[in-house]
């Protein structure tokens, strides 16, 4: 086992059950995972072998019926939800496939939605949106509605708005499934480039070549995970990834 | 998340439906229109009947023959048991401490002639305390002068109207006109008094109550109206007259209604009057803060996506109970807003079309409307927030 105070998250024995009508469905059995800050993981498998729970749960908008989940060593799985709101807001981004953009508000008020949940104060809030759109090349698209812009760039207002408060963890459900290959490319491009930054970046993905690109690919089936591995290419990382 | 920033997240969710929100706020409007519009009408009918009756003073007890247990008069031409009253009496009454005058009141309709002329109007039977009683002033001449019980000269003071009517602007004073079938010498002419709830008051002549009596063959007066010192108690006044009564008849076979009594009761009828009114424009209200539940309701299906993310995001769920109560407020006070306008532009609208229907909207009713509204939005919104504030977020951010 890996030593909790040096991971990011450590995971032991989660367990989630649902409850479908009569049927019973176990989306996690079990799961331990330890991920070391900055890593780059994948997780892939079939539809309904937990992946999506699995990130929920990292994401703290899902809580486990069993186990315990440290993140940076603290012990998030006991919080309140008021807690656990303020943890998300402050150390946790998620991108997702349908991009999750509020259609009445531009491009730049959507980039400071977390910002303004937060209390910032506007002075600051304007400083701090005027470089993220500098940084994803929106600028001149800032008071566009985001049925004005481009897949592309809607993803891009995403992962802005995903980041700016600086998180520690990136969650990315499928970030490219809506994108076709070239701007799939480029927002990937962008989300690796996070990653080179510092920010752990987890990506759940149907994608076998996304997949490939991370330094340690999860699979999951039924619930649980089947194959931990870290890319040949990438020894070093792959051996801090899981040394367990 | 700031106050600020919370009710601009709010007012842009409103105006991203413009149509929607103002059919919605609309509902309200109307609602607000309707209760300001009838109850400044209310309170215009209210001030109007109450100023009509004051203007002759407060401070006057009427007395009439007969104990009612109930209000207003026995109606006349029935034959009733109950003893008269009499010149006597209000002599009598004239002496008591506070009362500054009593004047006995007979009062029929009949033919007037004078300056070859005919008019057919009021006649009062009074006596020389009348101008006292009823703030009426004398024009030209003298009223009634004070004359000794058992004799009063057969002399008349017209209403300015009557006057009018006969005389033009000649001279009446001096002239002889005949009244059913006396013959009187006009002393005076009143000043224009106006008109009381539609009667012409100054289409009146006014002869000494004896002469009425013998006019219109009565043995006793329809009334007697006691007046008293500015100041002094109406019951303090009341209990004398009583007392004297009873001493001179006996037994309480009278009825003595103050103004104070009678001003209070009719301020209460047209206050339930108004708060009726008021609520039939609040049935309109109520119909109108359903319109926002339901539009509420729907607003939180279609954001549902949206909620999941704010939670996502990393909002309180009572920030998103705020975010939509906000909404809903803000929705209902603009309505009211908007509603107070309208209705006060209608109330303006009536009393410049209508002239003689009184409006008036007090302040405080403006005042309360607003908070009403608001209250409405509150309340109408409780319902959808708290279900908004409880999704789940991850079922949230998959709905479609």
């Amino acid at each position: 086992m890996q030593d909790d105070a040096a991971s990011l998250i450590s995971l032991h024995g989660l367990e989630r059950t649902f409850y479908l009508g009569d049927s019973k469905v176990q989306a996690l059995r079990n799961v331990d995972l330890h991920i070391s800050p900055s890593e780059y993981i994948a997780v892939m498998g079939p539809s309904g072998s937990g992946k999506s729970t699995l990130l929920n749960m990292i994401g703290l908008l899902d809580r486990p019926d069993a186990g315990t989940y440290l993140l940076e060593g603290r012990d998030v799985t006991t919080l309140k939800p008021d807690e656990q709101a303020k943890v998300r807001s402050e150390r946790i981004g998620f991108i997702f496939q349908s991009f999750h953009l509020i259609p009445r508000l531009t491009a730049a008020a959507n980039i400071e939605l977390p910002l303004v949940l937060a209390g910032v104060p506007a002075a600051e809030r304007a400083r701090r949106v005027k470089q993220a759109l500098q940084e994803y090349g929106l600028t001149d698209r800032a008071h566009h509605l985001p049925n004005q812009l481009s897949g592309g760039q809607r993803q891009r207002v995403a992962i802005a708005r995903a980041t700016i408060l600086r998180p520690a963890v990136l969650l990315a459900d499928e970030p490219t499934g809506n994108l076709d290959r070239a701007t799939g490319e480029e927002v990937v491009r962008l989300l690796e480039a996070l990653n080179a930054q510092g920010m752990t970046l987890i990506v759940v993905t149907h994608d076998q070549a996304l997949g490939a690109r991370a330094r340690r690919q999860l699979r999951m089936e039924d619930g649980r995970i089947v194959s931990d591995a870290s890319d040949v290419g990438d020894v070093s990382a792959a051996a801090t990834g899981s040394s367990g | 998340m700031q106050l600020t920033d919370s009710a601009r997240f709010a007012l842009e969710a409103i105006s991203s439906h413009r149509q929607r929100s103002f059919l919605t706020l609309l509902g309200i409007a109307v609602g607000i229109a309707a209760v300001i519009l009838l109850t400044s009408i209310g309170e215009g009918v209210h001030r109007f009947v109450l100023s009509e009756f004051t203007q002759f003073g407060t401070n006057v007890i009427a007395v009439s023959p007969g104990k009612v247990k109930t209000g207003g008069q026995p109606p006349s031409g029935i034959p009733t048991t109950s003893r008269l009253l009499t010149l006597e009496d209000a002599d009598a009454l004239r002496k008591l401490p506070n009362v500054t005058g009593a004047t006995p009141t007979v009062w029929g309709n009949s033919e007037v002639h004078g300056n070859g002329r005919v008019r057919r109007t009021t006649i009062y039977g009074v006596d020389a305390d009348f101008p006292k009683v009823f703030s009426s002033t004398v024009n030209i001449g003298s009223f009634l002068p004070r004359e000794g019980s058992g004799y009063a000269r057969a002399q008349v003071v017209l209403g300015s109207k009557l006057r009018q009517e006969l005389f033009g602007a000649k001279n009446p004073l001096g002239a002889r006109v005949r009244i059913g079938g006396l013959s009187f010498r006009v002393i005076g002419v009143m000043a224009p008094k106006g008109q009381f709830l539609g009667i012409d008051l100054d289409d009146t002549a006014y002869i000494p109550a004896e002469r009425a009596l013998e006019l219109y063959n009565r043995d006793g007066l329809m009334e007697i109206h006691v007046t008293y010192k500015e100041g002094v108690s109406s019951a303090s006044v009341a209990t004398p007259v009583r007392d004297r009564l009873i001493l001179r008849h006996g037994h309480e076979d009278f009825t003595i209604t103050t103004q104070e009594d009678m001003l209070a009761t009719l301020s209460n009828i047209l206050d339930i009057l108004t708060m009726a009114v008021g609520a039939l424009g609040g049935i309109s209200l109520l119909v109108g803060g359903v319109g926002i539940v339901t539009i509420m309701t729907i607003s939180v299906t279609e954001r549902t996506n949206e909620i999941g993310l704010l939670m996502a995001l990393g909002a309180y769920r009572r920030t998103i109970l705020y975010l939509f109560l906000g909404e809903s407020i803000i929705l209902a006070a603009l309505g009211g807003i908007f509603g107070l306008l309208l209705g006060i532009g209608l109330a303006q609208l009536i009393a410049m079309a209508v002239p003689a229907l009184p409006v008036h909207t007090p302040l405080s009713f403006a005042a309360s409307a607003l908070v009403l509204s608001a209250g409405i939005g509150l309340v109408a919104g409780v319902l959808p927030a708290r279900r908004a504030s409880r999704l789940d977020p991850i079922e949230a951010l998959r709905a479609e």
